[in-house]
């Protein structure tokens, strides 16, 4: 009889971060376990303590490379607080969803196209040399090319809303701190046609990926869930940048609604385990067992009412209709999920190029000193919570952070589990196609594992085969 | 001749802010016909902005490297495919050549750093003396090339 097995991929690639997946495999070759187990974060709520309010919005964004404006903005969210405003000037309010709309639409483009696009076009168990992006670029260029064009789209409206492409500075407490120029608004107005006719086409190609797969969509990584996300406040719209949270059941039941994200931290518990550095949160009410939730673009789908700009509404519509109505449970329509967002952002920006209050020069509010502000957005992943205290010499005693690849932590490790039992169970050989299963169930979720360090020499896929007691039995390294 | 530097890193996460520290010094140097980019890491738009030099230099940390820098010529390379969001220097150089038909010359200067990962700002005495020694071997080899009119490959090599 065999020995049990434990097989480990690391780090896992395209997601964002080093991540790790352990396959624990019985005597008989059955998956007896499987984990995520990630890295993430390492002392940053420790390292915020004692710096000032105003300097926090621009730090935190040294948390990710590849999110950095959701923390920019939640942190600023949470600094409006303390500083006594709870309404922004109009420009403001304006200039702040301008850039993260740009940052929802850039973020979800690189996704599709150039992390998922390879599994999507030529299946999960293709060679690996064939699974790339270069082998999707061959085919299709015009593809990279209009992906690159909209990456850079929101990176420029980034740029021009932050002040710089990295560590902006645009945010500030109670405000903004520049306008949107006439002649930039001008450049962005001249593309934003092409913008909106390629988000249609993505959208095109990600319904009819999910519709024509409708089989393994449905099967792989699936599973029945509660989700949560902000929804607008009057009426329960999509509002990726305010809102109350609503958390659903898998069947669509409310479990809480028009909350304030304020007392999150009386609704939801981080669970700790032994084996992750990344914490479980789950619906306290509920229990860890069946209040863990998930976060990001489907459960966004799922959780509104409706979305307030036609063209993703309407796709928005298509999406519910396959599940009349009832929240849909399968990963993998996160894909689908995404580029209706995308759709959205590029609406959404439209409708604030025609606004003159980004021209407005009334940026900045004040009002009482508090000691707590807690500032919650929807990243691209999902929910992002930031949450500070302050002192008398406006400097930061306590921190504490939910991001969205947090949220879904134990979404991701069913879903792993989930695909690998009905994929790697009782097979004697264990594929790098196998194995890119796994991986793929991970990415569906983009999971931003936030691990910056990307210096020379240390980006290869390490897979280890290990037995009971931890001695290694074979290995494959492969390069990122 | 133009020349693209690009510096990227997080110089949140102590020596990883080797590029952009190098990045930020350069762009001190006023250097004829250098356009410099800092940014977190490489990503696919990046294809795009190296279309527009000659001459590209990618500058970035180095672990586990026994030497202050490392300057070496970087092509094309289909085999490096996008390990996650952020591209090595061989994918965007495959992308500029594959979407864009563009073939810049293109160089890492890879600088030794020791302290990484955790979250910290600032660098380690040991990252500044590399930076110190990069700077000066970029700057000789700038010059060479800007006399000669192409990249001066001579200089390259182990700092």
């Amino acid at each position: 009889m065999a020995e049990p097995r434990l097989i480990e991929i690391s780090p896992v690639t395209r997601v964002e971060g080093h991540g790790k997946v352990t396959i624990h495999l019985d005597a008989d070759n059955r998956v007896d376990e499987a984990r995520l187990h990630i890295v993430e974060f390492r002392g940053f709520e420790r390292f915020i303590r004692g710096r000032l309010l105003w300097e926090v919005p621009v730090i935190v964004q040294r948390l990710c490379g590849i999110c950095p404006v959701s923390h920019h903005l939640a942190a600023a969210k949470a600094m409006d607080v303390i500083c006594g405003v709870d309404e922004l000037p109009p420009t403001a309010d304006k200039m702040r969803r301008l850039m993260h709309y740009g940052q929802v639409m850039q973020s979800h483009v690189l996704h599709f196209f150039y992390l998922a696009a390879p599994d999507l076009l030529f299946g999960f168990d293709a060679p690996a040399e064939k699974r790339n992006i270069f082998e999707v670029i061959k085919e299709n260029p015009e593809l990279g090319r209009r992906a690159i064009a909209m990456r850079k789209f929101g990176q420029d409206i980034i740029e021009a809303t932050a002040g710089k492409k990295i560590h902006g500075t645009g945010a500030i407490p109670g405000g903004i701190n520049r306008n949107l120029p006439i002649e930039t608004r001008d450049r962005f107005l001249a593309v934003v046609d092409d913008m909106e006719v390629w988000a249609r086409d993505a959208l095109e190609l990600a319904k009819r990926y999910t519709l024509e797969h409708e089989h393994l969509v449905a099967e792989f990584a699936s599973m029945p869930s509660n989700y949560m996300s902000l929804v607008r406040e009057t009426d329960g719209a999509l509002d990726l940048y305010h809102g109350k949270l609503r958390a659903l059941n898998a069947t669509g039941g409310i479990i809480f609604d028009n909350l304030d994200y304020a007392k999150y931290h009386e609704l939801l518990v981080e669970d700790v385990r032994s084996w992750s550095y990344m914490k479980f949160p789950f619906i306290k009410e509920l229990g860890p067992e069946l209040g863990w939730y998930r976060v990001g673009p489907l459960a966004r789908m799922n959780t509104v009412d409706f979305i307030d700009t036609p063209l993703a509404n309407a796709a928005m519509g298509e999406l519910k209709s396959e599940t009349g109505g009832a929240p849909n449970n399968s990963t993998l329509t996160n894909h689908w999920a995404r580029m209706i967002e995308v759709v959205h952002c590029v609406e959404k920006i439209r409708e604030l190029l025609h606004d003159p209050d980004l021209q407005g020069t009334d940026l900045r509010a004040t009002g009482q000193r508090r000691e707590e502000g807690i500032g919650v957005i929807e990243a691209p992943r999902g929910n992002l919570i930031h949450h500070y205290k302050v002192d008398e010499n406006d400097q930061v005693t306590y921190c504490n952070l939910i991001v969205s690849t947090t949220h879904n932590n134990e979404g991701m490790n069913r879903a792993i589990k989930d695909v690998a039992i009905k994929h790697l169970s009782g097979q004697e050989r264990i594929t790098e196609g196998m194995l890119n299963h796994i991986e793929v169930a991970v990415r569906a979720y983009d999971p931003c594992l936030s691990c910056a360090t990307h210096a020379l020499g240390q980006m290869p896929l390490q897979v280890e085969l290990l037995d009971a007691q931890g001695e290694l039995i074979d290995s494959r390294l492969r390069s990122g | 001749m133009t020349m693209l530097i690009i510096g990227y890193g997080n110089a949140g996460r102590g020596d990883d802010g080797l590029g952009p520290a190098f990045a930020e010094r350069i762009s001190g140097a006023g250097l004829n016909g250098c356009r410099i980019d800092i940014d977190f890491q490489l990503t696919v738009e990046h294809a795009l902005l190296v279309t527009e030099a000659e001459i590209v230099v990618f500058v970035d940390a180095m672990i586990g490297s026994d030497t202050p820098y490392c300057f070496t010529r970087v092509r094309a390379d289909r085999s490096a495919d996008l390990a996650s969001h952020s591209l090595l220097p061989e994918a965007v150089l495959t992308l500029a050549e594959m979407l864009y038909d563009k073939r810049p010359e293109a160089f890492v200067l890879g600088i030794g750093g020791d302290s990484f990962g955790e979250v910290a700002e600032g660098l380690s005495v040991t990252a500044r003396t590399n930076l110190d020694l990069a700077e000066a071997f970029l700057l000789d080899w700038f010059a060479a090339s800007h006399m000669s009119g192409e990249a001066a490959v001579e200089l390259s090599g182990l700092g």
